[in-house]
């Protein structure tokens, strides 16, 4: 995702602050944290200045932690050579429920956090949960798919979308710990463990460490459900599979870009089903188009894990026919899929490249369709996650096409759960984009440029776009009356309110200054194109996340705890109280 | 081959002479100027043979890419291409990434921002002035093919033109 090259400088700036200012102790997991009983996570206590483990002490409820831990944590002074000093132990399980008060003091300053260490009282209510995650999807990504795919007249829409159409809704809340405004890194992991984080982490806490992969961890709902239940995961995104919000499930560090270890955490994992883009990141180094440092070759690795390995859509659908399939992974680009819109009308992007990539929708009905077959049940991600990247690249028409997308593929899945009322579906956003419709741009009104061809109130009348076809979309998006979906946040670019035909839109290119962004001059002569200056910090290349709610909409067994507003944890909480996750281990096997 | 002859010729790959990692960016803030062993070969427009982006690769799959016959054939001929000038690093260099596309990152200053695969890596004939990102540029020189790490930086490249010169297209 673009915008995180800057939210990650962004987010080192801060650490170099906070180094600079923190003065008292820190415990992870942080202070509030809800803590499933019988999941696993990492206690950490980090005191500043670096003191001797003679002046610290800590207790659990008053306790020794070795006592309520199991074990005795080890003390490293001066952890990585920094000014401060650790107290750490791994893998902590805590299996009795209530409230854990922690104190870490140090001389004589304390500190002290609270714990909610919470079971699942109620019986197993859902075989099955899908997940569905709209990379930034806002409201008015929704609005505007339900214009293209349900046509609106005298203000009656012709239809609802599936996505909308479900008995439970919330609004949820996405802030990390470090901030209001969060990244899909942060947000996935809030769902994928149940603890927020901070912009660019995944499972894991942002401490003080200098290694990105030894921040003190949180397990998450692929081993947990793996690990407890022996369900089978299956992660299907239209993104690099190592992104952030596929990685969620299997992964942990503290920067999100680490692509390379996020493959070997899959491999761990296993989920048995892995689909998307990022091929190169599998192929050993040797090979001409890889992307790995090592000669470890994964394609191989999943193959002989008992993978059966599809490359396009034709073997996807081949392996997901034969009764044989259990494992599969797909993996259809060497970067991201191509969204819908190229896909289906323009034929951009990478099209020519890779002609036979996937639908999303179709992936689903590949996933589901292997998963099932494990007696235990499945846990599904399913990310439609170019929603968020043509957000970034504010490219509305690509972006709307991909919540259409998304909401055919949520479609497929309430379909399948209508047959036996076991699954549990969630259709959230990570994060919001500051996106919003303000009426139409209307090429029959006077003039060239973009204010001159918005129409707003009454002028905006409806959209013309063509009757949609089958599966929800128009024929063209270039159409003489279009939504005017417009971008709150941007950098300096070019624009004259017509869809970007001949590919993503590129708003910004780096600049002559180092690290600044100037307005991609391609856009600057095309007619009715207008210079806007950017209203974001020079460093941004793109469009920005938002820290407004997101809505959450559910349906099937377990739906029903979503209500009001709610804090983006509460979704891992949902989902393991739909399930039931034991505090016990089961029996080996 | 030599790890500081970008030309590549000779067996597959220099990166195994090197422990640097494969596209270090951060590396890759130190020491672009590095003083190149470069071919003597002359490279002239007029008797160039024009290549684009597109005739790049036989296939590109997600198994690996595999260089076009046309392209095999243009090993150490004079080639010239059209493309965009990756934002540089420093205001003069010997050494800069080209691509399709104008560049919305830049990969060399951001810790997370990643390389297109279909790059090309031009080793220019002497240090000159770098150009703005945005603009589209013309280069011309000797083709060389397979896997090869600058010394320098670090830099993984499997398609390079060397000993070039390039100016802004018009």
């Amino acid at each position: 995702m673009r915008v995180s090259h800057f939210a990650f400088s962004l987010a080192l700036g801060l650490g170099f602050l906070s180094a600079a200012t923190v003065q008292s102790q820190t415990i992870y997991p942080l202070h509030r944290a809800e803590i499933l009983a019988g999941s696993k996570f990492d206690f950490k206590v980090e005191f500043p200045g670096a003191p001797k483990e003679a002046v610290t002490s800590v207790t659990i409820n008053g306790m020794d932690p070795a006592k309520i831990l199991g074990s005795k944590p080890t003390f490293v002074e001066r952890e990585d050579g920094q000014d401060y000093s650790a107290l750490v132990l791994r893998d902590v399980t805590l299996t009795k429920p209530g409230i854990y008060t922690v104190s870490a003091k140090m001389g004589d300053q304390i500190k002290t956090v609270s714990w909610d260490v919470y079971a699942v009282q109620k019986p197993r209510v859902a075989k099955n949960v899908i997940l569905f995650i709209g990379d930034g999807l806002s409201v008015a990504h929704r609005t505007a798919a339900r214009i293209m795919s349900k046509t609106i007249s005298e203000g009656h829409y012709g239809g609802e979308l599936a996505i909308d159409d479900m008995p439970h809704m919330a609004l949820i809340s996405t802030a990390g710990t470090d901030s209001i405004v969060t990244d899909s890194a942060n947000a996935m992991s809030a769902y994928a463990t149940g603890h927020k984080s901070c912009v660019n982490a995944l499972g894991v806490y942002c401490a003080r460490n200098k290694n990105t992969l030894e921040h003190p961890k949180i397990e998450t709902i692929g081993e947990l459900l793996k690990r407890k239940m022996d369900m089978s995961i299956g992660v299907i995104t239209n993104t690099e599979i190592e992104d952030a919000t596929p990685a969620g499930i299997v992964a942990h560090t503290r920067r999100r870009a680490d692509f390379n270890d996020i493959v070997k955490m899959f491999y761990d994992v296993k989920p048995d089903v892995i689909m998307g883009g990022g091929s190169p990141n599998f192929l050993p180094k040797s090979v001409n188009g890889s992307k790995r440092t090592d000669e470890t070759d994964y394609l191989k690795l999943f193959q002989e894990a008992g993978y059966r390995f599809a490359s396009t859509d034709k073997d996807m659908k081949d392996a997901a026919a034969d009764p044989k399939t259990t494992r599969l992974l797909g993996l259809f680009n060497t970067g991201n899929v191509d969204g819908a819109l190229d896909r289906r009308l323009l034929k951009k992007g990478t099209v020519a490249k890779f002609p036979d990539q996937p639908d999303l929708t179709d992936q689903v009905k590949a996933a589901v369709t292997v998963l099932s077959k494990n007696p235990n049940g499945f846990f599904l991600m399913v990310e439609s996650g170019r929603i968020d990247k043509y957000s970034h690249s504010l490219d509305a028409e690509r972006a709307i096409f991909d919540t259409i997308m998304l909401d055919n593929a949520v479609k497929y899945a309430k379909d399948f759960a209508a047959r036996k009322n076991d699954t549990l579906i969630i259709v959230v956003g990570d994060h919001a984009h500051p996106v919003s419709i303000l009426g139409s741009y209307d090429d029959d009104r006077a003039g060239t440029t973009p204010r001159e061809k918005l129409g707003v109130y009454a002028e905006a009348k409806f959209p013309n776009y063509s009757a949609p076809d089958a599966e929800g979309y128009p024929a063209s998006v270039n159409v003489s009356r279009r939504i005017a979906f417009n971008f709150g946040a941007y950098p300096d670019h070019c624009f004259n309110a017509k869809p970007y035909l001949d590919g993503e839109n590129v708003p910004a290119v780096a600049g002559p200054a180092k690290g600044e962004f100037v307005a991609n001059e391609k856009y600057c002569t095309q007619p009715g194109a207008v210079r806007l200056t950017g209203n974001l910090p020079k460093e941004a290349n793109s469009g920005v996340h938002s820290g407004d709610d997101v809505v959450l909409t559910a349906i099937g067994p377990g739906s029903e705890f979503f209500r009001g507003h709610m804090e983006n944890v509460k979704v891992f909480r949902a989902m393991v109280s739909a399930l039931a996750v034991p505090v016990k281990d089961r029996a080996k096997k | 081959m030599t790890a500081d002859d970008p030309s590549g010729a000779g067996p597959t790959s220099s990166a195994s002479l090197h422990d640097g990692l494969r596209l270090t960016r951060r590396q890759l803030c130190t020491g672009l100027g590095a003083a190149l062993a470069l071919r003597p070969a002359q490279a002239h427009a007029a008797d160039a043979e024009v290549i684009h982006f597109d005739m790049f690769y036989k296939s590109f799959g997600v198994r690996g890419i595999e260089f076009s016959d046309r392209l095999n054939n243009l090993v150490n001929k004079t080639v010239a291409i059209k493309g965009y000038m990756a934002p540089p690093l420093k205001p003069e260099s010997r050494f800069f990434v080209m691509t399709r596309e104008p560049l919305a990152i830049c990969p060399f200053c951001q810790s997370d921002a990643d390389w297109p695969l279909d790059i090309v890596v031009v080793y220019l004939k002497q240090a000159s002035p770098m150009i703005s990102a945005g603009t589209s540029i013309d280069v011309t020189g000797t083709l060389a093919l397979g896997s090869y790490q600058d010394i320098e930086t670090g830099f993984v490249s499997q398609l390079r033109v060397i000993d070039a010169t390039y100016r802004k297209s018009r």
